[in-house]
């Protein structure tokens, strides 16, 4: 595993600032897009860590039933269709 | 007294199957009448407005439900799948009416007391609609509001021993068929294995890990009861690498009709007359490999041709058996027709050993790798068989570190090119010019 993704802090400041960044086109991502913030790691592990980001409640899940996918908590409408925010 | 006038869904009533809207109405009115003095915790006339909205999506032409939601359990990204409706002011009985997934237990035993602690529960935090099972195989619980959530997984949990199923991007419950506890032809216990698999991945069971979904399955053989074949991204299906066990003193039982030795184990008996069983036509004429001979009452079978169809051993089962040294083929890459249209599972391995003693690690270990590939390489909402498809069987072999033998190929002869790659040519691309001047000019 990286520093970066070992760091609980360090992993939520770079997860946050990259759904901040991008919280103007878009509320809502998929797992794939965070290995571009951790681009030395396993997939494996940085669903771990992300997941656990949802468990502190700094993110949420939002799913269609089929697909996940993830958003800051409280960004975005709670129910709504996939692609429309 | 109907809540809504529903003429069209009336219309569907008057076909000669029993009609899910028939059930919809006599649980609307169920809970109309309450005799059983249930408090509901959600509207009394859900499944009235589930009947009204139906109606109108009809009229329209349209849905009217919303597709997805945030709605799950502490700590849990799947299990709970949001349904919202966009006519509430109409429909208010469905304003939410969210999915429940409860994962069955291996092989679908319940107990009557399980069976009515859960209906019961459901009566009263849900609609009281449910499907056993969905196509997962879980247990559904159709419609209830987002604040009985956590008041059903409390209840589940803690008085039922009984967790949530999967859904979304997560490894999705692991479904079975009955295997060795009731079915002579299972090759391998797939209730046990059904239930490591279960916990030896639990964190991809409940939190979102992969680009879709993925789904396995298991057979206890090739007769395929949970269609694992055609329904899950890994089926695990029984097989034997022996011989089948011939008896051939019942073989000829069979062949002379002895009324203790019916065809097909007598399923047919009943539906018509099929006239006397014939050997010669109805097991050796569609035996796929045609590797069945019958000769002075002697049944041999060219086994290394036999493709382990199970026709023969459904036919005769007091004369055929599954061989004794078992185990189960790994297929790959099965899913519904969303994009390219629908797929059959790949054979990936052909035989495996099921070693319940090292926690089937020669099953995990494939599993693990192809995971690794599809997490790394497969693009958002691309299942394992699109994958496959895109960058090839080839790849996959790769991957899993498994060579290609005989039994992956469908159809030999169809692609006249070999591509080699660098390392499996000795000496590689490189060439030493002096040496090859030597024997030949410019
Ligand atoms: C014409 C209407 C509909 C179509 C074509 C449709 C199609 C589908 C398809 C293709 C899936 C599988 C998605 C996947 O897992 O990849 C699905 C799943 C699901 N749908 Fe629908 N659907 C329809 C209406 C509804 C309605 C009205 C509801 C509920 C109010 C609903 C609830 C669900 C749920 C809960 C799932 C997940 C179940 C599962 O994955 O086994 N759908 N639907
Ligand atoms: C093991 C030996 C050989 C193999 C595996 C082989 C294979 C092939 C293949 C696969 C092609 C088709 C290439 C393409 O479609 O682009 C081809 C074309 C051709 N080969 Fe060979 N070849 C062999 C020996 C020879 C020899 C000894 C000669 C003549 C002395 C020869 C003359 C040709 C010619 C003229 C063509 C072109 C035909 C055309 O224009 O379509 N080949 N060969
Ligand atoms: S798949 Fe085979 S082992 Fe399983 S129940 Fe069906 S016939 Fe029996
Ligand atoms: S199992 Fe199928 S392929 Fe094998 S001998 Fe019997 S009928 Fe033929």
């Amino acid at each position: 595993m990286s520093d970066l993704l070992d760091n609980t802090e360090e992993a939520t400041k770079a997860v946050v600032a990259f759904l901040e960044k991008k919280s103007k086109s878009k509320t809502k991502f998929y797992l794939k897009d965070f290995y571009k913030v951790f681009p030395d790691d396993k997939p494996r592990m940085i669903k771990k860590v992300v997941n656990k980001m949802v468990e502190r409640e700094i993110l949420e899940y939002w799913s269609s039933g089929s697909t996940t996918m993830y958003g800051l908590k409280g960004a975005g409408i709670q129910h709504s269709s996939e692609g429309e925010e | 007294m109907a809540k809504h006038e529903t003429p069209l869904l009336d219309q569907l009533e008057s076909g000669p199957w029993p009609s899910f809207v028939s059930d919809l109405k006599a649980q609307a009115e169920r809970r109309a009448k309450n005799e059983e003095g249930i408090e509901f915790q959600i509207p009394s006339d859900t499944v009235d407005d589930l009947l009204g909205i139906l109606e109108l999506s009809f009229k329209h032409g349209r849905t009217h439900w919303k597709h997805g939601g945030i709605v799950g359990v502490f700590g849990y990204g799947g299990g709970v799948i949001g349904r919202y409706c966009d006519q509430p002011q109409a429909f208010p009985g469905v304003e939410h009416f969210h999915t429940m997934r409860v994962n069955q237990p291996a092989g679908k035993y319940y107990t009557t007391d399980y069976l009515r602690t859960l209906t019961k529960l459901w009566d009263f935090r849900g609609s009281g609609i449910t499907n056993m099972h969905g196509a997962t195989g879980d247990i559904i619980l159709l419609g209830t509001t987002t604040p009985q959530i956590e008041e059903i997984f409390h209840t589940l949990t803690h008085d039922m021993g009984q967790d949530l199923g999967g859904s979304g991007s997560n490894l999705r419950t692991p479904a079975d068929c009955l295997g060795q506890s009731r079915c002579e032809y299972s090759c391998y216990d797939t209730n046990a294995m059904v239930y490591f698999l279960t916990n030896e991945y639990q964190d991809e069971l409940h939190r979102p890990a992969f680009p879709y979904k993925f789904k396995f399955k298991l057979d206890g053989c090739p007769n395929c009861c949970v269609a694992s074949i055609a329904r899950s991204d890994m089926s695990f299906i029984g097989t034997w690498r022996d011989d089948i066990r011939v008896d051939q003193d019942a073989v000829n039982k069979y062949v002379e009709n002895d009324a203790a030795y019916p065809a097909n184990a007598g399923a047919f008996r009943g539906s018509k007359d099929w006239g006397p069983f014939d050997l010669e036509k109805e097991v050796l004429g569609l035996c796929p490999t045609k590797c069945m001979k019958f000769e002075n009452q002697k049944l041999s079978i060219d086994n290394a041709n036999c493709t382990r169809c199970m026709h023969c051993i459904n036919v005769m089962p007091r004369a055929l058996k599954i061989g004794k040294e078992t185990g189960c083929s790994i297929l790959v890459g099965a899913k519904a027709p969303i994009l390219d249209g629908a797929q059959m599972g790949s054979l990936l391995v052909p035989f495996v050993e099921v070693n319940p003693d090292n926690d089937y690690e020669a099953i995990t270990e494939v599993i693990e790798n192809v995971w690794d590939w599809w997490m790394e390489e497969g693009k958002n909402r691309e299942r394992l068989g699109e994958l496959i498809m895109r960058q090839g069987f080839q790849k996959l072999l790769e991957v899993t570190g498994i060579k290609a033998q005989p039994q992956h190929v469908q159809y030999p002869r169809t692609n006249p090119y070999i591509f080699w790659k660098e390392d499996e040519v000795e000496g590689g691309w490189e060439r030493d010019v002096e040496e090859y001047r030597k024997h030949h000019q410019r």
